[in-house]
Formats: C-alpha cells, sequence, structure tokens
C-alpha cells in the first residue's frame, strides 16, 4: 500500500539556512557588488535587489580530476561518414567529434557565477557598514507604517468592532421578513374573528377557536428574536500605508577639486540614508541636488555625483541657491523639507558667517532637519566652528565629523529617534 | 474498462486509483519487487529545496547546498530549466516526490517510473543491497544534521564549514571501492563506542609513539611502513590516522564518509538504474493502456514525454553531450527482452543463454548483479550497437590526429562494446589515488599516490587546491606523486599546512 502525503504545507524554505550560509561565504565579494551597485544607483532606487556575480573560480569546490594528456578512447552515437583507421584532425577547443579527455576542465572558470540578492539581503549588505541600531535598521527595512481604513463591513469581528446601527437594521429587516407571513395570517384570522363577532350568530366554539388562533400567531411573532447573531455586522477595517504628505529632501554637496570620488561615495551612502527614511514617511518625495564651488548649481543626480569641478569654495552659494528654491518652489506648507549638506570643511573664510547667518534666518525656520557632515581626515575649520554655533541653537540641526560609513549614523541619531513620536 | 479518468487534472484519489492500477500491473503481472511507497505531493519551490540538498529530505547545512539552490533557482526562474519531474529516495519506505504542478498524466508516470521503477532497482540491485541501508538513511541523516549543527554551535560555524570544505573535496575518495562496508545502522549504534576507540588509537598511534626514539634513527631503514599497504579510503586514512584532529571533527569526516558511501552505488549504476526505471514505465503505463485504464490522449501526452527522455542526438548535434543514460538504459533492457523472445541467428551466437528463454527472469537477474560497466560489457548486443552507430576514437596525445579504433562492424562490435564498459567504469573514470606512506621519523608529512591510468595527468590546479584540504585536514606537509606505469614519478605536488590557521 502506498501512502500518498500533501507536502505542499510545509515550509518551502528549507534552503534558506543554505542560501544563508552561502551569502556569509562569500560576504567580502558580495559586499563588493553592493558597493558597486550602490556607486551605480540612482539614490531613489536604492531598495530593489540586485545582482551579484562572483568568479566561479572562487566557489568552485575542488576535486580530483584527470587534465588533459594521456591517451582517452571514447565511444560516441551516430557515425556518418567514419571507417575503422579513419584518421582525423583534433577538433579545436575540445568540443564536438571527440576530443579527449575531459574538455570542460580547462575552459571553466571564465564566467561568473551570478544571483540575485533579494532586496532585504541587499539593504542587510548596505547596512552593515552604517552601524545603524538594529531598531533603527528594522524602521527602515520594514513594510510601511499601515494605517486601518474603513472597508465597509463584515460578518465576524470582535465585539468592540459591532457596528450598532447596520446590526439593527439588519435585525429589523430580518423581523419584518421573518414575521410577514405571519401577520398575513394574523390579519386574516383577525378579520374573520370580526365578521363572526358581527353576525350574532351564536357560534361561541368558533369564536373561541380564532381566539386561540390569533393568541398563537400572536406568540410567534413574539418569539422571533429582536437580535440574532445572525444579524450582527462589524465594522471592517483593512490596513493601508500610511503616509500621504510629501517631502523634499536638498543635497548638497561641494564638488571642488578636494572631494575625490572616494568622499563622493560616503557621501553618497549619506544621502540614500536620509532618503531611505523619508521614504518611510512620506508618500512623495522630490530630490533636489545642488552642487556647488564658487557657486552653486542645480543638476541631476547624474552630474551631481560624477562631474568634478575645481577652483575654491562658496558655502553659501549653495544655501542661497536652497533658500530660493524653497521660496520658488516648496513654499507650500504641504511640503516638508529635508536637507543633508556633505563637504570636506573648505570654505572660503570669510564665508563662513555668511553661511550661519543664512541657515538660521532662512533655510532652518523652513526646515524639519538638517544634516551635515563633514568627510575629512584634519582640523575642523572655520566652517564647522560657524556651524557648531548653529547646532547649539536649533536642535533639528545636526552635524558630523565622517571618516568611514559607520560614523554617518550619528549625524541622523535625532532624526530616527523622533520618528515614533511622529506615528 | 473505462479509463480512470480522461482530464489532465489531478486529485489525491486519482493518483491513489493510478497507483493502485500500476501496484497492480507491476506487483502481480510482472513481480517487482518494491519498498513500500511513500508518495508526497510538493510545490516546485519545495523542488529546488530537495535539489539543492542532493535529494534528502534532510540534511546538514552547508554553503554548497546553498550555492545549488541559488543557481537552480536562478535558472528555474529564467525558465532555462524546467526541473526534474521527479526526485525518488533510495529509503525504506521509498520517497517519491510527486511536482504539484504535474498534469495526471505525468503523476502517473512519475508514479510509474520512480515509485516502481527506481524503487524495485534500489531493493533488487546487489550494490545497493550490500552498500546502502535503507531502512536507516533518514534516521543517519537526521543524526548528522543535529550532530554537526551542534560542533557549529560549539566550535563555531566557520571551523565546521572549513572542515565540511575539506571532506568534501575528498568526498569521492571516502568510499571502500572493494572492502564491503558494514551496515549504516550498525554504524550508528557504535558511533560512539567507535569515536572513543578512535581516539585512544590516536593517543598511541605509530605517529606519536615514535617520536621519542629519535636515536634509533638507523633502523630507519627496516622501519615498517605506515600504512602498510596503500589505502584507497582516504578519508577513512584521515579520519583513524590524522594526528591533530579532534574527536568532533573526526566524527564528521566519518558523516561525509557515510553520506558518500551511500551514493556510491548511485554513481556507478546511472545508466542500469535510469534505464530500468525508464523501461518500465514504458511497459506499465503501456500496459494500462492495454487494459483500457487510460485515453488516448494520456498515451499522447506520455509518449512525447517519454520520446524526449530517451532521445539520443547524435555526435553530431551541437546540443550533443554524451551518451544519455536513459537512452541507452531503456534500449539495451528492451533489447535483452527481444533478444528473449525473438532472437535472430546472430543474437544466439552472442547470447546463447538467454536467446529464446523467459525474459522477465532474465531481466531480474541482469538487474541484480550487475554494475554499469559489468552491465555493458555482458549485454550490449551488436544490433544495439548499430541502432546507436557507436564508433570509439582514440585521443593520443602523441600522435597528431585521432584515430577512428572501431565502427559498427563485425570487427568492431567487442572493442566498443569493451571501450563503452571501460568509459562506465569510476576506477578509471577518476584518477586513482591512494595514500602512499607517512614519515613517521621525520616531518610526519603524508605522500599520495596517484597511479595513472593511460598516462593521463591529473588536472594541475584543481590537484593543488584539494591538496590544500589534504594538507588542512593531515595537519603536517602532504606531497602528491602522479606515477607512471614503469614506475617513474612524472608530476609531483606537494603543500604545507596553513599554520596561521591551525589552533
Amino acid at each position: 500500500m502506498s501512502h500518498i502525503i500533501d507536502r505542499r504545507l510545509n515550509g518551502k524554505n528549507k534552503s534558506a539556512v543554505n542560501r544563508e550560509r552561502f551569502l556569509r561565504r562569500f560576504k567580502a565579494q558580495i559586499k563588493e557588488a553592493v558597493g558597486k551597485a550602490i556607486k551605480g544607483r540612482s539614490i531613489t532606487d536604492i531598495e530593489s535587489g540586485e545582482n551579484v556575480s562572483i568568479p566561479v573560480k572562487d566557489i568552485s569546490e575542488p576535486s580530483f580530476h584527470h587534465g588533459r594528456g594521456g591517451v582517452g578512447e571514447h565511444v560516441h552515437p551516430g557515425n556518418e561518414e567514419f571507417v575503422q583507421g579513419d584518421r582525423i584532425k583534433r577538433p579545436q577547443g575540445g568540443g564536438g567529434g571527440g576530443g579527449g579527455g575531459k574538455a570542460s576542465n580547462e575552459g571553466e572558470g571564465e564566467d561568473d557565477f551570478a544571483f540575485q540578492l533579494s532586496r532585504e539581503e541587499f539593504m542587510n549588505v548596505f547596512f552593515e557598514d552604517l552601524a545603524l541600531p538594529n531598531l533603527v535598521k528594522t524602521q527602515l527595512m520594514g513594510i510601511e507604517e499601515m494605517k486601518p481604513v474603513r472597508a465597509g463591513y463584515t460578518n465576524d469581528g470582535t465585539p468592540a468592532n459591532i457596528s450598532i446601527v447596520r446590526s439593527l437594521r439588519g435585525a429589523l429587516a430580518r423581523r419584518v421578513a421573518m414575521a410577514a407571513p405571519t401577520l398575513t395570517r394574523l390579519r386574516e384570522a383577525e378579520e374573520d374573528l370580526d365578521t363572526l363577532l358581527e353576525s350574532d350568530d351564536d357560534n361561541g366554539v368558533e369564536v373561541r377557536e380564532r381566539r386561540r388562533q390569533i393568541h398563537a400567531l400572536r406568540e410567534k411573532i413574539n418569539h422571533i428574536p429582536f437580535i440574532d447573531p445572525f444579524d450582527l455586522r462589524y465594522n471592517n477595517r483593512v490596513k493601508q500605508p500610511k503616509p500621504t504628505s510629501k517631502a523634499v529632501m536638498f543635497c548638497l554637496m561641494d564638488v571642488s577639486g578636494s572631494m575625490d570620488e572616494g568622499k563622493k561615495d560616503m557621501a553618497k551612502r549619506f544621502f540614500i540614508l536620509l532618503y531611505l527614511f523619508l521614504q518611510r514617511n512620506y508618500e512623495k518625495i522630490e530630490v533636489v541636488f545642488i552642487r556647488h564651488h564658487t557657486s552653486a548649481v542645480e543638476v541631476n543626480e547624474q552630474d551631481f555625483f560624477h562631474s568634478r569641478e575645481s577652483g575654491g569654495t562658496v558655502v553659501s552659494s549653495a544655501l542661497n541657491l536652497m533658500a530660493d528654491i524653497v521660496k520658488k518652489r516648496y513654499a507650500n506648507s504641504e511640503w516638508n523639507i529635508y536637507a543633508a549638506q556633505a563637504s570636506d570643511g573648505d570654505n572660503w573664510d570669510s564665508d563662513s558667517a555668511n553661511c550661519g547667518k543664512i541657515l538660521q534666518e532662512k533655510i532652518l525656520p523652513w526646515c524639519q532637519y538638517y544634516a551635515y557632515i563633514e568627510i575629512t581626515e584634519g582640523e575642523p575649520q572655520n566652517l564647522w566652528y560657524e556651524y557648531l554655533r548653529v547646532a547649539g541653537q536649533h536642535k533639528h540641526f545636526a552635524m558630523q565629523k565622517i571618516r568611514s560609513p559607520a560614523d554617518i549614523y550619528p549625524v541622523f541619531r535625532e532624526l530616527f529617534k523622533r520618528q515614533p513620536a511622529t506615528r | 474498462m473505462t479509463p480512470i479518468s480522461t482530464g489532465s487534472e489531478w486529485t489525491f484519489d486519482l493518483i491513489d486509483e493510478y497507483d493502485k492500477a500500476i501496484r497492480d500491473i507491476a506487483v502481480n503481472e510482472f513481480q517487482l519487487d518494491c519498498y513500500p511507497n511513500q508518495l508526497e505531493v510538493i510545490t516546485a519551490e519545495q523542488m529546488m529545496d530537495a535539489y539543492s540538498s542532493v535529494g534528502m529530505p534532510v540534511n546538514y547545512h552547508h554553503w554548497s547546498f546553498g550555492k545549488h539552490f541559488v543557481s537552480t533557482e536562478k535558472s528555474y526562474k529564467r525558465g532555462q530549466m524546467g526541473l526534474a519531474y521527479e526526485i525518488v529516495i533510495n529509503s525504506n519506505p521509498c520517497i517519491a516526490y510527486l511536482m504539484e504542478e504535474n498534469s495526471m498524466t505525468m503523476q502517473a508516470l512519475v508514479i510509474a517510473h520512480a515509485a516502481y521503477g527506481h524503487n524495485s532497482f534500489f531493493k533488487g540491485n546487489y550494490l545497493f543491497r550490500t552498500w546502502t541501508d535503507a531502512s536507516a538513511i533518514i534516521d543517519y541523516l537526521v543524526f548528522a544534521r543535529q550532530y554537526i549543527s551542534r560542533c557549529e554551535e560549539r566550535y563555531g560555524i566557520d571551523a565546521v564549514e572549513e572542515l565540511l570544505d575539506s571532506c568534501h573535496a575528498l568526498m569521492n575518495y571516502g568510499v571502500d571501492r572493494y572492502k564491503r562496508p558494514q551496515k549504516l545502522s550498525l554504524a550508528e549504534e557504535q558511533a560512539r563506542l567507535h569515536e572513543r576507540e578512535a581516539y585512544l588509537q590516536t593517543q598511541v598511534n605509530d605517529l606519536w609513539r615514535t617520536i621519542p626514539r629519535r636515536e634509533r634513527d638507523d633502523s630507519a631503514k627496516t622501519a615498517p611502513r605506515f600504512p602498510a599497504e596503500p589505502q584507497e579510503n582516504l578519508l577513512y586514512f584521515i579520519e583513524k590516522s590524522a594526528p591533530l584532529l579532534e574527536p568532533w571533527q573526526r566524527e564528521i569526516i566519518r558523516i561525509v564518509r557515510k553520506v558518500a558511501q551511500y551514493f556510491y552505488p548511485q554513481r556507478q549504476t546511472q545508466v542500469m538504474n535510469e534505464g530500468w526505471a525508464t523501461f518500465w514505465h514504458y511497459t506499465l503505463l503501456n500496459r494500462l493502456y492495454e487494459k483500457g485504464l487510460v485515453t488516448d490522449g494520456f498515451m499522447m501526452e506520455f509518449l512525447q514525454s517519454h520520446t524526449n527522455v530517451v532521445y539520443q542526438p547524435p555526435v553530431t548535434a551541437r546540443w550533443y553531450n554524451g551518451i544519455n543514460p536513459y537512452a541507452l538504459g531503456f534500449a539495451m533492457y528492451q533489447d535483452i527482452k527481444r533478444i528473449c523472445e525473438a532472437p535472430t541467428a546472430e543474437d544466439r551466437e552472442w547470447f546463447p543463454d538467454i536467446a529464446g528463454t523467459p525474459w522477465r527472469p532474465v531481466l531480474e537477474f541482469a538487474m541484480k548483479n550487475f554494475k554499469d560497466e559489468s552491465f555493458i560489457s555482458q549485454y550490449l548486443s551488436p544490433k544495439l550497437i548499430r541502432d546507436f552507430r557507436l564508433f570509439a576514437i582514440r585521443d593520443d596525445d602523441r600522435d597528431d590526429k585521432l584515430e577512428v579504433a572501431a565502427i559498427h562492424d563485425e570487427r568492431g562490435y567487442r572493442r566498443i562494446r569493451q571501450m563503452l564498459s571501460e568509459q562506465y567504469n569510476l576506477g578509471s573514470r577518476e584518477p586513482n589515488i591512494q595514500v602512499w606512506n607517512v614519515n613517521l621519523r621525520g616531518d610526519r608529512s603524508l605522500t599520495l599516490r596517484h597511479s595513472m591510468h593511460n598516462r593521463k595527468p591529473l588536472e594541475a590546479g584543481s590537484a593543488q587546491e584539494v591538496l590544500k584540504h589534504v594538507s588542512r585536514l593531515w595537519g603536517f606537509d602532504v606531497k602528491l606523486e602522479s606515477v607512471d606505469a614503469d614506475g617513474s614519478v612524472s608530476q609531483t605536488f606537494s603543500c604545507k599546512p596553513d599554520v596561521s590557521a591551525m589552533v
């Protein structure tokens, strides 16, 4: 006798552990691939999986096998023209007609082993360097925040959700419907009784019979329950992704000659992190890129990260441009304004005081959060001290000096901390 | 008789009915001897899971299974590859997987192929009977998984992973080819005992015992060799004799060895096993049709799938990739049946003992008592060589041209049969590497010896890599020599253990 078992409901992710082991083993290569991907991607498109490829020779599992050479004899099917003793040229590349040995041994190792990282795996690798606290990680990774929305009524639910009006309306309809045939018969019986009473005949037996009937019908109507579990209706609420407000994110970056690729890369991670945070909290996000050296321009993302200028640095030019754009496009109160500024700390000396002033007067009053990172190994310069003064006065201004990606997170600490309160 | 079903949708009831009908034919008409069956309906995802743990329902965790899974998943998702429609496990009861998206016809095909074909092969073939213990394998794998995950907790995932990597590299050299193995269940019962013994033994091992007696170096010439005879089972030798391994490491080596041993018969009976299963699904389903239990539509779908399975592309085809074991095996069993039922004069000359006798006992005997190599050398008939138009190519690296050694003619039949049989000989397909010597008096280095076959060298890159793994296990220097037929060493590799990695 055979047993037939339905295993379809058993977990399908039996291989999850092995997959995780695989990723763990090739962490270095995967990290590199993710790093490359971050470089190549737009910061608004950070949250999808990624194709990763690893050189096959890195992941091959070695075993002893024969190499080329020696004497090999092989039997093949489908002879068309050969007779015994024919001598044929050795085919190139080992394929086809009858190469000796295992032709594939030499040829392997060129193709990469490519596979897809899921979104979670990708984000995990991305977060790894950033030294995010776990709570923040789950905030950023988690599904969007939900809010319950009314969606009609259902037949079951918790008592707290009973819709009284709906239930009673249903009960009324049911009572009417269930009583209707009895009521008709009751009316007929009453009319009969009336005619009997009016006829003056002495037919007391029939009258009594009618009365008894009327009584029974009334009883029957009274027995229809006022409300039945069947009538109960519950408010139905479904969850919908929450926030519906809009945010604009300003990315400001110094692109003077001293900002090299490495520093820009770091800055990019900083921008991505803010973007991810905003994405969780706002439905619509616009990103404005402003780069500056001695003068500032608004550019697209490509130019923002990939073109290079030289010359001096006047930070206030960027702040002024941002203030202008805010006034022109985002003055409307429905926009939440966030700004992230990255620089290596250089600024034209007498400009720093100016920056502080613009920040305090034209920008910070409209901003939800302003984060500044200084990517430098050296001593802070006057811009840093000026900003320190500003930070002392404004809680939503944060600044941080950065050497590695792990230093980025603290600049957002306040921002992420505030998040639960805004829920 | 009315057909069991007419549509292509399957239900559990229908599977049950088909299974009964097939069982009736297989067991009552053809006397197939099978383990009880367990048919498990699974989803495609679960099929991929099963794939990547080499078909076993439980297995220990290792990244290489994850790698396998990742690549299977990738090619499946891209539609480059359909999943094999069956996986069957040599266990008692015999577990066969039915994929949910198969049609009713395919389910019936899988039941006939796996649950009666492979199943009876597992139960009947001598290699499986002597080398595997179907009733104990699942339990053993459960034990192995638990043991290995306990080791991971205690010694760290990395330490266990490294060890498993090294063992996997030697997996093909972890089997006893000639010595009959102990039954697995017995082995399991005694595992604890063995381990303790083995550990104690290493304490009094020759390796250690000889250390303090250095002053007697002059007697080195007469010192006994260690091992006394060359050892073919590298993992066994390492498990028992590697001086620096911890007991848990020996136990893990043992586990890998046991798993390798369990799969060893499968690697030796590809043609026979697949051919047998294919022969029986073909025979059983045709019988169902004769009895009127299945429709014409069922047969069309089945035959379409069957012909795909047994298609042998000729050598000139772009997609030619060696001999298809399903095609060759199926053709051979069909041919044996034909020789029994309708022998020609040629058959009577070549197979006097089976020509014209009842086919069923002959087939049973052929299934039970051979492996691919001997099966082919025993039963490949001239007619089949002609049908396949087989020809043999001799490729000698000292010759600038290939030579056609034999074709399907009177002079070539025996040569082709012998060469094809040789082609399935695991012993010559894999390099023959044995433990040759341990330098007891000196640096305790281990020497492996590769006896070259037909002057075939080792592939140098991978050999060097494997040697690293050997030295990680052995803990001291490891050498590998390739030795020609005349005894001269033609290739040498050596590897020192990575001292920084040793604890």
